[in-house]
């Protein structure tokens, strides 16, 4: 039986809906030696900032049930350190590469990173990432603010014809009116959902367990959340859906894709098995077969409620 | 060299004593390329819980086999622990980067081996490589020097003797050999110019290590240390188990989790 995976985000072409999320693939050189990056649907790198960042002080990274808290502080080496370095590896592979980019200070920075970006054939798509909440310099989240939402997704969509995929924040009241200023401002799609803000404390020390106290937490003990923000934001908008959160086989990829996700991207589960991204790609297709449904594109929030 | 996610079968697990585990695997492919200092990382179960991999150092290869020494401390390692001979796990390795053997094998170098606690297992692999196939001369042997909170949970001492290495123990409670902590052995040890070693290789806890870079940065010898910390993925993606240095955050996981002391920042 003939089965398509293929799927579209605003401009991008995927020949199947399977991508690997910001800041758990690294600038996928990390994964070479496990598994065939070519098959990937897509890649979204590290989120890249202006400046080189340094981060934040260790421990950054504790496990929880069946979750993970994490705050990094957007390392990276800066802007053009990736395009120096980093960028040739991932121009190679023959998969779409979506540049994750984020303000440190001034909302304007976005600016400045989507022009560079813009004029840079192997850069296929561009990810706002306007909801990381390891960034202590920022009190609040753009994408906590519907206004401040549509303002900047508005400024990029001047600058660039590339697609661009607005990440949101489950940490606010309602993520679909932050989705539809996004659509408004005329985001090609929308991704979701970044960690949600966490803490967990070590009782003999009685300190947070992250240097920094409040971290982001991620992993199948996010899912259900990750999957009824989908739900949610599938209902408001039109344009497409990456879900994601807490995604560790081909039923929770499923799950997201029911609920209403174009695509989704693999997480957490990347750090517990490397290859997990390929063989949800063959569960998927698998799973099309013995359901008798040629398109993938068919479940797409075909959940019945 | 490259490391591979593999189904391993456990060969043996063998209980030493209390909570302290030898387990060891089949393992061509790792055997051949593994380095003093490289670990593997575990998964335990396919369940959620626990959720991540453990990164544990190998503590020695024999042929197509290595083999990993552990203490049962929490969820991971219990359920390391009841898997049987036979079993297979999930096992990323050989993963980071080791110590540098350097240019061990020349007469004049004596070096010196300082392990804290459960720091004994990645460097009896490391003196069974710089032991191999070398005459061990009276002047040239290697020392070893092991701390532990009790003569209770000393490790390993006769593993190393075996080796031919000198071995001076240290327990905090005075319970077996030198009255006090390892690095205070080290310390009066280094004082003396006869016994100053030429290259120090260590492992053990943060405080022990911070100790032993402070006494060889001191005294202008180089230590190579190796660190321990909590990992999300142990192959350089996550950046979560960095260690400060003086070129800013590295990952323990790769550019470690060996780090010479001077490059580090406390």
């Amino acid at each position: 039986m003939k089965t398509n995976l293929s799927v579209e985000i605003g401009k991008l072409k995927l020949k199947n809906p399977v991508m690997v999320s910001s800041g758990t693939f690294g600038y996928a050189e990390e994964f070479k030696d496990f598994i065939d990056l070519s098959k990937l649907g897509a890649i979204v790198t590290k989120t890249i900032t202006l400046k080189p960042r340094r981060g934040n002080p260790a421990p950054r990274t504790c496990e929880t049930s069946a979750g993970m808290l994490n705050s990094i502080g957007l390392e990276n080496p800066g802007i053009e350190v990736f395009i120096q370095e980093k960028l040739p590896f991932l121009k190679k592979l023959g998969v779409p590469i979506i540049m994750s980019v984020a303000s440190e200070e001034e909302p304007e920075e976005f600016l400045e990173l989507v022009a560079r970006l813009d004029i840079i054939e192997a850069v296929a798509a561009i990810e706002l990432n306007i909801s990381c909440p390891n960034v202590r310099e920022k009190a609040s989240l753009i994408a906590q603010d519907p206004e401040a939402t549509y303002k900047i997704v508005q400024e990029v969509r001047k600058i660039t014809n590339k697609t661009l995929i607005t990440k949101l924040s489950p940490n606010v009241t309602s993520i679909a009116d932050i989705a539809q200023s996004a659509e408004d401002a005329g985001s090609d799609a929308v991704s979701l959902i970044n960690t949600l803000a966490g803490m967990s404390i070590d009782i003999k020390q009685r300190k947070p367990k992250i240097s920094v106290g409040i971290a982001g937490l991620s992993g199948p003990a996010i899912r259900p959340i990750a999957v009824k923000m989908v739900w949610e934001v599938f209902n408001k908008v039109k344009i497409p859906i990456i879900g994601m959160g807490g995604i560790i086989d081909t039923a929770s990829a499923l799950e997201f894709i029911l609920a209403g996700a174009t695509a989704v991207s693999i997480g957490t589960a990347n750090f517990i098995n490397p290859k997990i991204s390929l063989e949800i790609i063959s569960g998927l297709k698998k799973y099309l077969i013995e359901n008798k449904i040629g398109d993938v594109n068919e479940l797409v929030g075909s959940v019945k409620i | 060299m490259k490391a591979c996610q593999l189904k391993l079968k456990i060969s043996a697990q063998v209980r030493i004593k209390d909570n302290y585990w030898h387990c060891e695997f089949s393992a061509p492919q790792i055997a051949k390329i593994a380095l003093p200092g490289q670990f593997i990382d575990i998964r335990v179960n396919d369940l959620c819980e626990p959720l991540l991999r453990r990164p544990i150092s190998i503590h020695g290869v024999s042929r197509a086999k290595i083999k990993i020494f552990y203490a049962v401390v929490g969820k991971a390692t219990e359920i390391l622990a009841r898997k049987r001979t036979g079993e297979y796990l999930d096992i990323i390795g050989p993963l980071g980067s080791g110590f540098a053997l350097g240019k061990q094998k020349t007469v004049n170098s004596k070096q010196m081996l300082v392990a804290g606690g459960m720091g004994v297992a990645p460097l009896m692999f490391l003196a069974e490589k710089l032991t191999e196939g070398r005459k061990q001369r009276a002047e040239n042997r290697i020392t070893v020097l092991i701390g532990a909170k009790t003569k209770k949970q000393l490790l390993c001492a006769d593993d190393f003797k075996k080796l031919g290495c000198i071995v001076k123990i240290a327990t905090d409670d005075g319970s077996q050999g030198f009255h006090g902590k390892v690095t205070d052995l080290l310390h009066n040890l280094s004082s003396d110019f006869r016994s100053l070693p030429s290259a120090i290789y260590a492992c053990g806890p943060k405080p022990m290590l911070q100790a032993v870079a402070d006494i060889s940065n001191q005294r202008g010898f180089p230590a190579q240390l190796s660190l321990e910390e909590h990992m999300s993925c142990g192959i350089g993606a996550c950046l979560g188990c960095v260690v400060k240095t003086q070129a800013g955050f590295k990952r323990v996981c790769k550019e470690g989790p060996v780090f010479n002391s001077r490059d580090l920042v406390w």
